[in-house]
């Protein structure tokens, strides 16, 4: 569903802040600055809207009934199924499999895919950018399994030092995780040439796509990674739902993750067969508004265009960091190459948290502290940053009341 | 003068603030001014950890009256920090388990002692509780 890419000048800001709700409310008295959509972004009323449809006309449990409401939330929700093939560019509607978010998509994986293929002395390999959701599924892994977790170094630009990244693989690797962008630096990670890599020493790849899939159009067949997630709550949808891709000739070759109904085509006390595709791994009644919702979350963004939205957010961040920049004292955190989506920075020897509150105080919502990358926090000697996180509906004077914000908080904390 | 008396008495200073910076600026000043705690009280044992700033609690019994001694590696925890062990420091433990604490909700700043704040600052005031008890039945 990629529609064609006008020119960010013709982007209606204005027109699509109109569609969230909340951004017009007041924080202590002043006009909401939400810059904090790194850790959720806001939901558009198309998508509040088709979540109170749902329950308003066609609630019902899917895939189990012959009445018609069951029958059309079921087409509902395997249409939002659809909507997620085409948006990641899989092959196949049944590499999508919904799960409650990324931490889920982690989870599943290292429980249903790489427990049972994992021997003791065989090597996991991540990166040091990675979040705790993708550290402590396979650190937990290896201890249970008696492998080794081996990390790429990064470098103080923020970015994976290609010198470690060409010798970490070897015949001992069984599994490659690693995030498609940081979602503390905004490193941008070349995931398809990272997994061709990896494919020569025949390692599946993982790719934690979080903090991508809001910010660019995504394309799973051409970085051609056996499994690739998102959260729906990041790109625009409601929590609770998100989304495992898992490359077809991979599908079938998992092991059940939890287990119940939905999941099985017969069941005797002896033994019971399960069914293929997706819904062996959706066990139990599944976040169906949810998924429904995502579906909506990416027709919205796909109206506007991924190809847009990247390019405006573009503008923001360059903008941000030129503001920024002239702030005495300030370091960044991350300053790769490629970056998108965040900015995390710390300014003199002012705690992040500090910062933070006084920058609530002035209606504007940022995130402090670790980000849930406490290694890499370590790695760069801070207890944490201050980070500046984007969407489609964030503008240039939101920055400039960022930056005004900010240089009182300095004011006052200096 | 008793904790409610010095209650009151923050109250009315913070009354004197109409803007929500000048009321911050005061906590920030008085976060400046609290007395740094030696490193060496600095420990792990001391340390009350809150997901975002961290504070550490030193409590000892004089007298039959127990004093606080406390740090941040925040700027504005530590000024809220300051308030708490200048209302209770130098009371004794039955005066400390029974403070109302009602001063944080009239000034304004009812949020930071929140759970979902995440500063350490609800843990201290449960471990400046714990300790006076504490110390207490000991002596």
């Amino acid at each position: 569903m990629k529609t064609e890419a006008t020119t960010v000048e013709n982007y209606d800001v204005q027109k699509y802040r109109h569609d969230f709700p909340i951004l017009s409310r007041e924080v202590n008295g002043k006009r909401l600055v939400y810059l904090d959509n790194g850790a959720t972004t806001q939901k558009p009323r198309q998508v509040i809207d088709s979540i109170v449809h749902y329950y308003a006309h066609y609630n019902a449990n899917i895939h189990r009934g012959v009445h018609s409401l069951s029958q059309e939330a079921s087409a509902a929700y395997e249409a939002a199924r659809r909507t997620v093939q085409t948006h990641l560019s899989a092959a196949h509607a049944e590499e999508i499999i919904f799960t409650r978010g990324t931490t889920d998509s982690v989870n599943l994986v290292a429980a249903a895919y790489l427990r049972d293929r994992l021997q003791p002395g065989d090597e996991i390999v991540i990166t040091g950018m990675e979040h705790h959701s993708n550290i402590l599924p396979w650190q937990m892994l290896c201890e249970e399994r008696g492998a080794v977790l081996r990390v790429i170094d990064i470098t103080d630009s923020g970015e994976l030092d290609q010198a470690a990244v060409q010798k970490v693989f070897s015949p001992k690797t069984k599994f490659f995780a690693c995030t498609h962008v940081s979602n503390t630096l905004g490193t941008i990670n070349a995931v398809k040439e990272l997994t061709a890599l990896a494919h020569d020493y025949n390692v599946p790849v993982f790719v934690d796509g979080a903090q991508a899939v809001p910010h660019m159009a995504v394309d799973v067949t051409e970085i051609n990674c056996e499994f690739y997630c998102f959260s729906g709550h990041k790109v625009y949808a409601p929590t609770g739902i998100g989304v495992l891709y898992v490359k077809k000739d991979v599908l079938d070759d998992m092991h059940t993750y939890q287990v119940g109904g939905g999941t099985i085509k017969t069941v005797t006390f002896e033994k019971t067969e399960y069914v293929s595709g997706p819904l062996k791994y959706e066990a139990g009644t599944p976040n169906i508004e949810g998924a429904i919702a995502l579906g909506f979350a990416l027709d919205y963004v796909n109206a506007i265009g991924m190809e847009n939205i990247a390019a405006h957010e573009r503008d923001l961040f360059v903008y941000a960091k030129s503001k920024l920049k002239e702030i005495a004292g300030i370091r960044f955190i991350g300053e790769a190459k490629d970056q998108a989506g965040v900015i995390s920075f710390v300014v003199g020897k002012i705690h992040p948290f500090d910062i933070g509150t006084i920058l609530d105080q002035q209606g504007v919502a940022v995130r402090t502290g670790h980000h849930c990358t406490q290694p890499l926090m370590n790695r760069f000697g801070i207890p944490g940053t201050v980070r500046v996180s984007f969407a489609l509906y964030n503008t240039k004077e939101e920055i400039d009341l960022l930056i005004a914000a900010l240089n009182k908080a300095v004011k006052m904390l200096s | 003068m008793n904790i409610a008396e010095i209650e009151n008495e923050i109250v009315e200073e913070f009354g004197m603030f109409e803007q929500w910076d000048d009321k911050y600026q005061y906590i920030i000043d008085l976060g400046k001014s609290l007395e740094v705690l030696d490193e060496k009280y600095k420990t792990e044992d001391r340390l009350i950890k809150g997901c975002q700033s961290r504070v550490w609690l030193f409590t000892e019994l004089k007298d039959g009256k127990v004093y606080f001694h406390a740090d941040s590696d925040a700027i504005i925890t530590k000024g809220l920090v300051a308030l708490m062990v200048r209302v209770l420091s130098g009371h004794t433990a039955k005066e400390i388990m029974e403070a109302p604490l009602n001063f944080i909700e009239q000034i304004g700043l009812k949020d930071h002692l929140s759970p979902t704040r995440s500063n350490g600052l609800l843990s201290m005031v449960k471990q400046m509780k714990l300790d006076a008890l504490a110390l207490t039945a000991k002596n």
